[in-house]
């Protein structure tokens, strides 16, 4: 099986988040898989080792993303594809990324792809949901459950904390879900043997598209930090005191309840 | 630069869903005056057409079709783009729910068109229609216009204001006949766990549990206390991680975002990661046994104390409060 992951760097979620010069202040901070990637890598590897075939994972970014996509060859993914926009790109959007991803993606028959529900920094989850639908394939996303028979697709996703069971075929693209499965840590000799992996480097060029190809159709104009809280009120005195004041509060106050 | 805009109403057993009504009044904001143009699909959904013209749609067109009765988007996405191609309309907004994020990317690169996910604010301002997103779960924002001449946007549950709901304002109801076919995903069956009628993106109330909550029997002080204040429970990373509860309640980052306007947390130290999911509640209450916990510092209101004597004592309060009111 053809299986390719979808998967994006990301700041870490313990990260707190500073503005300097209108952008996100990037020093210091440290960059992790996006963690529904991470279940994406997972549920690739676990496809491959009970089906056969090869784990392809890519990423559009800059150079910096290859510490990530070295992580996800420990993990025990085949190979690795960075498609480096820095010096093409300088405000992609999501028809952007949607955009490279299936011109790489559109002459590799893929019969899995998978990707992480969302992206913890952007939150848009729109770039998996694209890709399926420029290659005309059908989509699952905020999937917990994969059982692949043939080409047949048995998938049980979350739709807000209800379940659908759902039936499809290959090739298919699909978006992992918190509860997928667990994504094993890197092991010592799967970080050695990830070394000599192969990891290709694009430019899109090599995709035979132009900078206005994948022009951005959205455009950010402020980033903004929200206004900081003013500290709260700790109640004091007697418990059963504290209850019947905070609930007074609430009512008459905050006017919530 | 006025415009027509398409909203797509939300049905859920058998009802809007109100985000569709906020969705409603963002088009309005969205149109500059042009017209709003509320779509609902399903299998019989014409009776609900004009509950949508009374919260601000001009005119309601259907798509009834017994292939559409339950959600897919091969069946949602055809049968949206051909009131699209109808319509001949510059704008399209959804609800940004389990519905509105799986199908709108489909849709925008079938229309080769942008999209702004998560909006939670709408303006026109040096003429454009300008968006207003949270980034990084909340812990900053971006402001977000188009390039392109169609504007499409998900709106978050809850930030949006409703518009006054107006029962003598009439508008036309059409339908029209959408082909649906060559449906590639089969919903089989669905099953539900979440917390009755009360989804936990919309709720207005959220009561969350910690790992203070110790285990799964813990979190049933706060299910009744959710019931009694018509709330949904939710949870923080540890809890789930402990595995007292389903990863369908976690709150944070990793997991749902929510902007209720009562969040009562319980037992939940406040790591940064659970913040970013919670922070923009209207109003913050936090229940936990450590005075240093970093929950307080974004709470509104804190008791210190166990939860397991607090929240049942609560529970009682607001019960006598609405036998009062």
């Amino acid at each position: 099986m053809n299986i390719y992951v979808l998967l994006k760097r990301t700041f870490d979620t313990e990260e707190k988040i500073t503005i300097s010069g209108g952008k996100i202040n990037e020093d210091g901070a440290e960059f992790i898989i996006n963690p529904y990637d991470e279940y994406a890598v997972e549920e690739a590897i676990q496809v491959r080792d009970a089906h056969g075939g090869e784990v392809t994972v890519i990423t559009v970014g800059g150079e910096d993303a290859e510490k990530q996509l070295r992580t996800a060859l420990a993990m025990g993914a085949d190979k690795a594809v960075l498609v480096n926009i820095e010096d093409d790109v300088e405000n992609g959007d999501q028809f952007t990324t949607s955009k490279i991803i299936s011109e790489y993606l559109k002459d590799k028959n893929a019969d899995l792809i998978i990707g992480g529900n969302v992206a913890i920094d952007g939150g848009s989850g729109q770039v998996a949901p694209r890709v399926a639908e420029l290659l005309n394939i059908p989509y699952v996303t905020t999937i917990t459950k994969l059982e692949i028979d043939g080409t047949n697709v048995k998938i049980v996703r979350d739709v807000e904390g209800d379940s659908e069971v759902i039936e499809t075929t290959l090739p298919l693209l699909v978006t992992a879900q918190q509860g997928l499965n667990e994504p094993r840590y890197p092991s010592l000799p799967g970080i050695m043997k990830a070394k000599k992996k192969p990891l290709d480097e694009l430019e899109l060029d090599d995709l035979d598209l132009e900078e206005d190809d994948v022009a951005a159709k959205t455009k950010t104009i402020e980033i903004f930090l929200p206004a900081q809280k003013e500290a709260g009120r700790i109640l004091n005195g007697d418990l059963s005191d504290q209850v019947k004041e905070l609930v007074q509060l609430l009512h008459t106050e905050a006017k919530v309840v | 630069m006025a415009r027509k805009v398409l909203v797509l109403g939300e049905v859920r057993d058998g009802s809007l869903r109100n985000v569709s009504f906020e969705a409603v009044a963002a088009g309005k904001a969205v149109s500059e005056g042009g017209e709003v143009v509320g779509v609902l699909i399903g299998e019989s959904v014409n009776t609900l057409a004009q509950e949508l013209i009374q919260f601000g749609a001009d005119r309601v067109v259907t798509v009834e079709n017994e292939k559409v009765a339950s959600y897919t988007s091969d069946g949602f996405s055809q049968s949206l783009l051909a009131v699209l191609e109808a319509e001949k309309a510059e704008g399209l907004i959804l609800g940004h729910t389990a519905l509105g994020k799986d199908l709108a990317p489909k849709l925008a690169a079938k229309l080769q068109a942008g999209l702004v996910s998560d909006a939670t604010a709408i303006e026109v301002a040096g003429g454009n229609v300008v968006f207003t997103r949270p980034i990084y779960s909340g812990k900053a924002f971006e402001k977000k216009i188009f390039t392109d001449s169609f504007i499409f946007a998900t709106v978050r549950p809850n930030n949006i204001g409703v518009l006054e709901k107006d029962e003598s304002r009439t508008g036309n109801v059409s339908s029209i006949s959408v082909d649906v076919k060559d449906l590639r995903t089969v919903i089989k069956e669905v099953v539900r766990k979440a917390t009755e009628g009360v989804d936990l993106s919309e709720a207005k109330v959220v009561v969350a549990g910690g790992r203070g909550v110790k285990s799964e029997d813990g979190f049933e002080p706060l299910k009744e206390l959710a019931s009694v204040l018509g709330g949904a429970v939710g949870a923080s990373r540890g809890a789930c991680d402990a595995e007292y509860c389903d990863y369908s309640l976690q709150i944070g980052q990793t997991g749902k975002v929510v902007t209720p306007d009562l969040y009562i947390a319980c037992g939940i130290s406040g790591a940064i990661q659970h913040l970013a999911g919670m922070s923009n509640s209207k109003v913050i209450v936090a229940i936990n046994k450590d005075p240093e916990a970093n929950i307080f510092k974004v709470a509104d209101y804190g008791i210190v104390g166990d939860l397991f004597e607090v929240v049942p004592m609560l529970t009682e309060e607001f019960k006598k409060l609405k036998v009062n009111a």
